[in-house]
């Protein structure tokens, strides 16, 4: 699994949590980016990526993903 | 909605909740307004829009309340004004085993687990009872998932020291209160868990990260679980089963393979799976559900599979028995027609999948679940929740036989010329007076089921009509009809508030099952007889339209009211004077309590 299809799978999870066909997500993007993205939503986010990708964040690695980038890159270890 | 229905993904649900919301409100639906008050033992917000969507879906537009994080108990106790001036319909408590604060411990003696747990019990019990004395509306409990780990093993289940031993009785103690309580119902959290998957619907991640009392994926199950209840309590649910025949009720097809050739009984492991599934249908009847058949076979051949001797189901235990090469929609419109009742009120099972397409598509509101393999029928119908029952009355265990005797009462219309002269060979018999205990259930939940003969379509809670009981400011009827071909049970409720001189009517409404009998003639004539009794001279009414009571739009009128007014929203107010009345039903014999 390459990046460019882990994020545009990415970019279609975001799309739907957050109901904005508009968002285009890059290993930049924080929740400071996205409206919506508050606590909350975190926690659905992170239950549809684990969802889409058939893979499960640690506990720890949740708390200290500090952007898309570093969780696109869990989940391509995770792929491995 | 597809994605809604059982057996819906709740993956699809949890990411697209809010492109889902906003199709559902924007469907143009009219809908039920109700406000529900979450009091949570964890993070309820992803339950509560769940919750809405399946709402929604049933037509009922839910407002919340939602407690701040675990303040369930505070918010019981000492509701904040915010709660009190929400006013709720209706309060889910929603706690968990995580909630539990008095666990036994391996060296307390019984009577200190006995002690604990009264001290647990008595904590519920209080906030039970501060919410209905304060609120008056219904509560739904959460009961407790069995523990996520047993200290003991499988000891744990039965020793007094055991938390799942403990679980065990407090969901025990749990379901006797809502026995012996009105208006008190569980949401059975121990089911749904144990339905999901323990291991996984507790994970621990969930609760220490986020505080959440499941992981997300359990959360529509929870919430589809209280949907069903809420649904049940203001009418949502559906009355009636049309079910194919053919590799539905039997394998095999009875008009290619003859009655000898289809697969029913004990035979084999695919006949055992047809027979479950009849057995299912036949308690399904049981609780008051109306079985219908929607085939396309020769009669013939479909009362032959029906009297199969190895089935379970019997030809009298459908009511309607539509077995012809008509299109299955117009069937199924035809069957609510005959029953008096919405078509949107009727599940319909099909193995077939274009039949169920056509059906859905043709009739809106129809659900027609997915029936794959017969070994899946019976979750597929038992799943959905389709026939969640949270009241159960004598009339709901009879419902059947007055479905059938209507039809035969029709039948029997067919050979009279004069209509007059039908009604009177019915040799109708109402007892109509005031509320008795007995029937305040029934009365509830006529209030809450009936949707087209009814004029203001006002729906009580169990408390709110006992404080309609009790007050001495009402005029209160309910109207019993029995005649020759049986008992209708309790059909016609009115109620009127006495406002000065003038009797301003609520609520008034009847059973379909007794349309075109007069009763509702019968129902005036008695209210203006106890109107004039209490010195009144005047009876008020309202007509508020819905999507479903057209048939009473000129009720008021055809008494002789006349329209003192109406409103852009097609509201209209009428008003009887009682000088001079004449009593207008002259074919049924009325009588009271005490000769009834």
């Amino acid at each position: 699994m390459d990046g460019r299809e882990i994020f545009a799978r990415l970019n279609k999870v975001f799309q739907d949590v957050f109901d904005d066909p508009s968002i285009r997500v890059t290993p930049q993007t924080t929740a400071d980016d996205i409206e919506d993205w508050d606590s909350l939503e975190h926690i659905t986010l992170i239950s549809a990526v684990e969802r889409e990708f058939r893979m499960k964040f640690k506990m720890g690695e949740i708390s200290s993903m500090r952007n898309v980038g570093e969780m696109a890159g869990i989940i391509q270890d995770r792929a491995r | 909605m597809r994605e809604l229905t059982y057996p819906f993904d709740p993956g699809t649900i949890i990411a697209k909740k809010k492109a889902l919301r906003r199709a559902l409100l924007g469907d143009g639906a009219s809908r039920l307004q109700k406000k529900v008050a979450v009091l949570g033992g964890s993070t309820t917000s992803e339950l509560i829009k769940l919750l809405e969507l399946f709402l929604l879906d049933a037509g009922i537009e839910p407002q919340f309340y939602e407690s701040e994080y675990a303040q369930y108990y505070q918010d019981a106790m000492f509701p904040p004004k915010e709660l009190l001036d929400f006013e709720p319909d209706l309060i889910w408590l929603h706690t968990s085993g995580r909630n539990v604060a008095n666990w036994p411990s391996i060296a307390d003696s019984p009577q200190e687990v006995e002690d604990k747990f009264a001290a647990e019990l008595t904590k519920f019990q209080g906030m039970w009872q501060a919410l209905t004395e304060r609120f008056h509306c219904p509560i739904l409990q959460n009961n407790f998932e069995m523990p996520y780990t047993r200290l003991l093993g499988n000891r744990d289940g039965w020793d007094i020291h055991g938390r799942t031993h403990f679980t065990r009785r407090l969901n025990q103690a749990f379901a006797q209160y809502a026995q012996e309580h009105r208006d008190f119902y569980i949401n059975d959290l121990d089911y749904l868990s144990g339905d999901f998957g323990l291991l996984h619907w507790a994970d621990p991640a969930y609760w220490n990260l986020y505080k959440y009392a499941m992981v997300p994926e359990a959360m529509p199950a929870c919430a589809f679980s209280v949907a069903h209840i809420v649904k049940s309590l203001y009418g949502k649910n559906k009355k009636a089963l049309a079910l194919d025949l053919d590799n539905t009720l039997w394998g095999g097809v009875v008009g290619d393979d003859g009655v000898d050739g289809i697969e029913i009984g004990q035979e084999t492991g695919v006949s055992q799976s047809y027979y479950e599934f009849q057995n299912y249908v036949k308690r399904l009847k049981d609780i008051g559900i109306l079985l219908t058949v929607c085939s396309k076979n020769d009669e013939e051949n479909a009362l032959a599979g029906l009297n199969h001797p190895e089935g379970a189901l019997r030809p009298d235990d459908f009511i309607v028995i539509k077995a012809n090469w008509e299109n299955k929609d117009r069937n199924i419109a035809e069957t609510a027609q005959e029953l008096n009742i919405l078509s949107e009120a009727i599940v319909f099972a099909d193995d077939n999948p274009a039949e169920r397409a056509i059906v859905e598509a043709q009739l809106p509101g129809v659900i027609a679940p997915q029936m794959e393999g017969v070994e899946n029928y019976m979750a597929a119908i038992d799943r959905g929740g389709y026939f969640e029952t949270t009241t159960f009355s004598e009339d709901d265990r009879k419902r059947g036989d007055m479905y059938k005797a209507n039809l035969q009462r029709a039948q029997q219309q067919a050979s009279f010329g004069d209509y007059a002269e039908y009604l009177k060979s019915l040799e109708m018999r109402a007892v109509i007076d005031d509320f008795l205990p007995v029937y305040l259930g029934r009365i509830t939940q006529l209030t809450n089921k009936s949707n087209q003969f009814n004029l203001t379509t006002r729906r009580y809670t169990p408390s709110e009509m006992e404080a309609v009981y009790q007050s001495p400011d009402y005029i209160r009827l309910y109207g019993k009809l029995v005649d020759k071909f049986g008992d209708n049970g309790v059909v016609a409720v009115t109620i009127g508030q006495k406002l000065g001189t003038v009797l301003d009517i609520q609520l008034w409404l009847m059973s379909c099952r007794v349309l075109k009998r007069d009763m509702e003639l019968a129902m005036l004539d008695e209210l203006v007889k106890r109107c004039q009794q209490a010195g009144l001279t005047a009876i008020r009414g309202t007509y508020i339209p819905t999507a479903k009571n057209g048939m009473v739009k000129g009720l008021y009128e055809s008494f002789g009211f006349s329209k003192t007014g109406e409103t852009l929203d097609g509201t209209t107010t009428w008003e009887l004077p009682l000088e001079g009345y004449m009593p207008k039903c002259h074919v049924i014999e009325v009588v009271g309590n005490l000769e009834g």
